[in-house]
């Protein structure tokens, strides 16, 4: 089978962001970017697939400014074999993104699409449960173990209150949560290989996809900000302050 | 206008966060309605009756439902959602695996994880970990949101009873099917409603450990948590992780144990309203949103602070 799998560029995950001074946005310049680390995840499965001789290819999209190459690049020297770009300037938000991975699942015909469950920088949640209903494919999603067998996949799924499994119906979108797996380290000569891997470029238009946006953002601000409190010497003393001054307990 | 509230239940038991959907629902100034799907939950169409502004109660049954599967509650939701201007549910797992569905059916955006509203159309979410607040405002004619529960306050449950519709069931569509769940089972309270937490990370050092939180828990009757280290490392369940992709929790007083205080933590309980830390690393940052820190080894604090427990009991 045929794997599609979406990367998002984002802001590290070890890098606190701040708002602009004007509140229009978050300050992305010179701040360190990398793939969204639950689609790294994502990656890592869907490779893992691969070597496992469920899968026969794998492709890496990514969506947005031509800096997201390097996204794929990253993806391609994981194990992907080729690499489609959607290049655009335009904010992208879930519901386009999911309108045009829809576009190029029709042209690739994959069995399975994987994204991570959620980009770290949004924190939305969103695009893989959007583009399986514009498919009309089963979900599964904050997955902790996938089985693919001839016509279904068992996706365990990380819930409230534990976890769930399910059987879906191939083909379908499975979105990945932490514990799914962890990602291999990158070699370098993998990292030369993936230059020489076959990457398209396309952009929305390409595709016919209206990627105008829903949301308007009219501003951004940091939350309210805790006060550091008091260091207590020991267990007593942290009973009485608790009983006495914070009437908590 | 008018809202949908998707209700959340399991086992006849209402979920409580669907009382906090309800409050943002109404305070965004909208009529509201809620549904409630499942098998044989008419019970749980009574306890929303009686939910204080409810106009009133669609009642959707089916055995199709007694799983909530995306693929099969949103196109009932869809089919709905045309007399609505808003469709809200809880931001749950469950809430977040349907809704997205159901905007995208619709094609709108949905508006995840809302904590406050500004108007009927404008509302503020959390972005980047909790970092940042975006204030955000939709144009599209149906605005699909889920509700972060720790921002509103549950709506009261004293209110008249309002009608309960029988509404019909969607067709099963037989993409995906219900195996099995594996509940965490505790006797303690759920961790996203409980009044006080206990959270154990990576300074637990192994599972076993944990029965010195689960004794500080239980006297004072609080819920387990944990830091993502603490469950890929395997000490506790997935359910127990609290932070950015984890449960968001806003308890009366939150003890973090062995917790460093990564943002991805801080995400998820950085609004309860007492923090302790107990840490032997005085540079961590959790003690920078703490209210109160003990810097100290944690497996000589914890049967202190037990032994001192027992003191105000006797």
């Amino acid at each position: 089978m045929k794997i599609l799998v979406c990367v998002k560029r984002v802001v590290d995950y070890n890098v606190k962001v701040r708002p602009k001074a004007d509140g229009s946005g978050v300050e992305t310049a010179n701040v360190k970017m990398s793939m969204n680390p639950f689609d790294e995840i994502a990656v890592e499965e869907s490779v893992r697939l691969k070597e496992a001789g469920s899968a026969e290819e794998i492709v890496a999209v990514s969506m947005g400014v031509p800096q997201c190459q390097d996204t794929i690049r990253t993806a391609l020297a994981m194990g992907a074999d080729r690499g489609i770009l959607v290049e655009t300037d335009a904010e992208l938000q879930p519901l386009a993104v999911a309108k045009l991975m829809k576009a190029i699942v029709e042209k690739e015909n994959p069995q399975l699409v994987f994204l991570g469950k959620q980009a770290i920088d949004d924190d939305a949640n969103q695009t893989g449960q959007m583009l399986a209903a514009l498919l009309g494919w089963s979900q599964g999603t904050f997955s902790s173990k996938v089985t693919v067998t001839d016509e279904l996949v068992e996706v365990a799924r990380e819930v409230d209150a534990g976890t769930e499994i399910l059987s879906l119906k191939l083909p379908a979108v499975i979105t990945t949560d932490l514990r799914l797996n962890e990602p291999r380290y990158v070699k370098l000569p993998n990292i030369m290989k993936a230059k020489k891997k076959p990457l398209d470029k396309m952009t929305p238009e390409d595709l016919g996809v209206d990627v105008s946006p829903r949301l308007s953002v009219l501003r951004v601000a940091e939350p309210a900000q805790r006060e550091a409190g008091i260091k207590v010497a020991d267990a007593a003393e942290l009973v009485d302050k608790l009983r006495n001054e914070a009437q908590v307990i | 206008m008018s809202a949908l509230v998707v209700a959340e239940h399991f086992d006849n038991n209402l979920n409580p966060a669907t009382l906090s959907a309800i409050s943002a629902a109404q305070a965004s100034g909208t009529e509201v309605d809620v549904l409630v799907a499942g098998s044989g939950c008419g019970a749980v169409a009574k306890t929303v009756a009686a939910v204080d502004g409810i106009s009133k109660v669609l009642l959707a049954e089916s055995d199709s439902y007694a799983h909530p599967l995306a693929e099969d509650i949103a196109p009932l939701i869809v089919k709905l959602a045309s007399d609505y201007s808003h469709v809200f549910a809880p931001a749950t797992t469950t809430g977040k695996n349907i809704m997205p569905r159901v905007a995208a059916l619709l094609d709108v955006a949905q508006i995840s994880d809302i904590i406050g509203v500004e108007s009927t159309d404008t509302f503020l979410r959390p972005i980047y970990a909790g970092n940042v607040i975006a204030t955000v405002r939709s144009s599209d004619p149906i605005k699909v949101i889920t509700v972060r529960g720790t921002a509103f306050a549950a709506a009261s449950s004293q209110g008249d009873s309002a009608d309960i519709e029988t509404v019909n069931a969607t067709e099963l569509t037989g993409l995906s099917t219900f195996i099995r769940a594996d509940i965490t089972e505790s006797d303690r309270p759920e961790l996203t409603s409980a009044e006080i937490v206990v959270s154990g990370g990576r300074g637990m050092g192994n599972a076993d450990n944990f029965t010195l939180l689960e004794e500080i828990a239980d006297k004072l009757g609080a819920a387990i948590g944990a830091s993502r280290a603490a469950v890929d490392a395997g000490f506790v369940p997935n359910d127990y992780q609290v932070g950015q992709t984890g449960k968001v929790v806003a308890p009366k007083l939150y003890i973090a144990v062995g917790i460093s205080g990564a943002i991805q933590h801080l995400a998820g309980m950085k609004d309860s309203q007492v923090i302790v830390a107990i840490n032997k690393d005085e540079e961590a940052p959790i003690f920078q949103v703490s209210n109160y820190g003990i810097v100290g080894d944690l497996f000589e604090v914890l049967p202190q602070l037990s032994a001192e427990l027992d003191k105000l009991e006797s």
